[in-house]
C-alpha cells in the first residue's frame, strides 16, 4: 500500500476549539493521524466525536486552533482542488448541467475548453451519467447528484477526496451500489480516500483502517487497521467479529460517560 | 352547457391523461380563467341597463368606444384613433423608468448584500425611503424634475426601484454557504465566486425582483402621468376623469390591465428559459 515515505496527510496533535458568544466547545481534542497515500481510511463515531471537525481541517475549511494539518509536509492553509469535499448533501451548483457541474474545477483553473470537455466525458463515463450529462441537479435522484459530486471531485485531479457522510441520506440500495462502484473507482485510480460515517457496517466494508472517534471532547479513540480481504462480505463471520470488535470500541464510551 | 358535456367519464380520464391532453383539457385554463371575467361583464350589464347608477356606461357603449379609440370613425372626437400614441408613449416611460430603476437598484442590491460596510451606510436610510409612496414624491417630483414627462420617468422609476433592490439583495445574502465553500475546493476562490457563483446563485431573486418591478411600473405609470404630460394612458384616464368621460377612463384602466399582463407573460417566458435550471422557478 505505502509507496512513499512522507504521509500525503498528517495530523499533529490537533485541537479545534470553537467558541459560541460565551461557550467554548471542544470539538476536537489532541488528534494525531497520518494518511499514507492510497490508503482508504474511515473516520467512525456519534455525533459530536469531531469526525466532521477533523475532515474539515483536512479539507483547509477551517484550521486547528493548536498543532498542525500537513498535506505532504506543508501545512494546509485553505481549500485546494488537490483535496475534493464530497459533502452529504451534494452541494452541486444548481444553475449548472451534469457536465458543468463535473467541468467547474477544470474551467475554473482555466483549462482549454477541449480539455475540459475530455476530461468531463471521461468522468461522466466512470460514474455512468451518460444519459444525464445536460440535465440539471433538481432532475436528478439523490444516487445520481452523489455520483456528478464524485466526478467533480475526479475531474479536478484531487489525490485525496473526502467524504462527509456521502451516502447518509440515500436509500440502502443505491447505498449499496454507490459503496460498490466508489471502491471500483478507487481501486482503479489509487486515490486517497477519508470518509466519514455513522454506519460500523459502511466503515468495516470500505476501509483499509477505520478511526474511531468518541465524543465530549472529540478525540481519537483508536486507530483499527483492518486486514479482511477484498471484496468483503457483510454476511461473513469475520465481518460480523470485527463489527462487533468496533461495536464495543464506540459503546464502552458511552457506557464511561453513563456511569 | 357544453362545459359538462365535453368532460369524459371518469374512467375515461385516468385513461386519456398519459396519452394526450384532451381537447376539454385543452381549453379548461381558458374557460376557468373567463368566469369571473364573465360574471362581472354580466353585473356591469345589469347594473347599469337597470340604471341602479347612470353615471357608469354599458359595456356596449365602452366597447363601441374602446374601437373608436383604437381606429377611429365612430365619435371622431379628440381621442379617436389615438390609442396606440398613448400606449406607446405609457410604454417607453414604463419600459425606460423599469430600466434607470434596474441600472441603479441592481449594482447597489448587489453592492448592499456583499460588502457589509456597504449595508450598513445604505441600509438604515433605504428602509426608512422604502415605505414613503409613489404618490407622495409626486410635489416634489414636479419641482425637481418640471411639469412633464421626465417627472413620470422619474416616479416610474422609483415606484419599480424597491422591489429590484430588496430581492437583490435578498438573492445575494441567501447563497447557500455549501456552495462557496465547493467552489473553493474545486479552485474557484476570491472574487471569481462572485462571477461564478453568487451572481448564478442570486439570480432567481433577482429575476423576480425584476418581475415584481416591471408590474409595479405599470402599477404607477397613472400616477407618473398626472404630472402633466399630454399623452399616455394615464393622461388619458386624467383627461376622462376632468371631461366626466367614463368611458375613457374604462378604456385607459383595461388597456392598462391587459399591457401589464401580456408585459409580465413575456418576462416569465424569458425566466422559464433563462431559470430552466431552477426547480422552484416556473410562472
Amino acid at each position: 500500500m505505502a509507496e512513499s515515505k512522507t504521509p500525503i496527510i498528517e495530523i499533529k496533535q490537533v485541537s479545534k476549539v470553537f467558541k459560541l458568544q460565551d461557550q467554548t466547545i471542544n470539538a476536537l481534542h489532541d488528534a494525531n493521524i497520518s494518511i499514507r497515500k492510497g490508503e482508504f481510511v474511515c473516520l467512525i463515531g456519534a455525533s459530536g466525536c469531531g469526525k466532521s471537525t477533523l475532515l474539515r481541517i483536512i479539507a483547509g475549511f477551517e484550521q486547528p486552533t493548536t498543532g498542525d494539518a500537513l498535506m505532504w509536509g506543508s501545512p494546509i492553509t485553505g481549500p485546494d482542488p488537490t483535496r475534493g469535499m464530497v459533502f452529504q448533501d451534494y452541494a452541486l451548483f444548481p444553475w449548472l448541467s451534469v457536465r458543468d457541474n463535473i467541468g467547474f474545477g477544470p474551467a475554473s483553473r482555466g483549462l482549454a475548453k477541449a480539455v475540459v470537455k475530455e476530461t468531463v466525458d471521461k468522468f461522466i463515463d466512470l460514474v455512468g451519467l451518460g444519459k444525464f450529462a445536460n440535465a440539471y441537479p433538481h432532475q436528478l435522484s439523490g444516487g445520481m447528484k452523489q455520483r456528478v459530486a464524485i466526478a467533480r471531485v475526479l475531474a479536478n485531479d484531487a489525490e485525496v477526496v473526502l467524504m462527509d457522510e456521502p451516502f447518509g441520506a440515500l436509500d440502502a440500495m443505491t447505498r449499496e451500489r454507490l459503496q460498490d462502484e466508489l471502491l471500483d473507482i478507487w481501486q482503479r485510480t489509487g486515490l486517497t480516500v477519508v470518509f466519514v460515517t455513522h454506519s460500523i457496517e459502511e466503515a468495516i466494508f470500505l476501509a483499509d483502517r477505520v478511526v474511531v472517534m468518541t465524543p465530549g471532547p472529540g478525540r481519537i479513540e483508536s486507530d483499527n487497521p483492518l486486514l479482511l480481504q477484498r471484496p468483503r462480505d457483510v454476511a461473513s463471520p469475520e465481518f460480523n467479529d470485527i463489527r462487533r470488535v468496533m461495536s464495543a470500541k464506540l459503546h464502552s464510551h458511552h457506557g464511561k460517560k453513563a456511569a | 352547457m357544453a362545459l359538462v358535456e365535453t368532460v369524459p367519464p371518469p374512467a375515461a380520464v385516468v385513461i386519456e391523461k398519459p396519452v394526450g391532453k384532451t381537447p376539454w383539457a385543452r381549453v379548461k385554463p381558458l374557460v376557468l380563467a373567463l368566469i369571473v371575467p364573465a360574471l362581472l361583464l354580466a353585473f356591469w350589464q345589469v347594473a347599469t341597463t337597470q340604471r341602479w347608477t347612470r353615471l357608469i356606461p354599458t359595456p356596449y357603449e365602452v366597447g363601441e368606444y374602446m374601437i373608436d379609440f383604437a381606429v377611429g370613425g365612430i365619435y371622431d372626437d379628440a381621442f379617436s384613433g389615438t390609442l396606440l400614441t398613448h400606449l406607446i408613449a405609457s410604454m417607453s416611460r414604463v419600459y425606460g423608468g423599469f430600466a434607470l430603476a434596474a441600472l441603479f437598484a441592481l449594482p447597489l442590491g448587489l453592492m448592499i448584500g456583499r460588502i457589509p460596510t456597504a449595508r450598513m451606510v445604505l441600509d438604515p436610510f433605504l428602509q426608512v425611503m422604502r415605505p414613503i409612496p409613489v404618490t407622495a414624491w409626486l410635489p416634489l417630483s414636479m419641482i425637481l424634475f418640471g411639469l412633464g414627462p421626465r417627472s413620470a420617468f422619474a416616479l416610474v422609476c422609483l415606484g419599480a426601484f424597491y422591489p429590484i433592490l430588496l430581492n437583490t439583495i435578498f438573492g445575494v445574502r441567501s447563497v447557500d454557504p455549501k456552495l462557496f465553500e465547493a467552489a473553493s475546493m474545486l479552485g474557484c476562490q476570491g472574487n471569481a465566486q462572485f462571477y461564478k457563483v453568487v451572481l448564478p446563485a442570486a439570480l432567481p431573486s433577482i429575476f423576480t425582483g425584476l418581475r415584481l418591478g416591471l408590474g409595479l411600473a405599470w402599477f404607477v405609470i397613472v400616477v407618473g402621468e398626472m404630472t402633466g404630460v399630454p399623452q399616455g394612458l394615464g393622461a388619458v384616464i386624467m383627461d376622462g376623469r376632468t371631461l366626466s368621460r367614463t368611458e375613457l377612463v374604462i378604456c385607459g384602466m383595461i388597456i392598462i390591465g391587459i399591457a401589464g399582463y401580456l408585459s409580465d407573460r413575456i418576462v416569465v417566458m424569458i425566466g422559464n428559459r433563462l431559470l430552466a435550471w431552477s426547480p422552484t422557478h416556473h410562472g
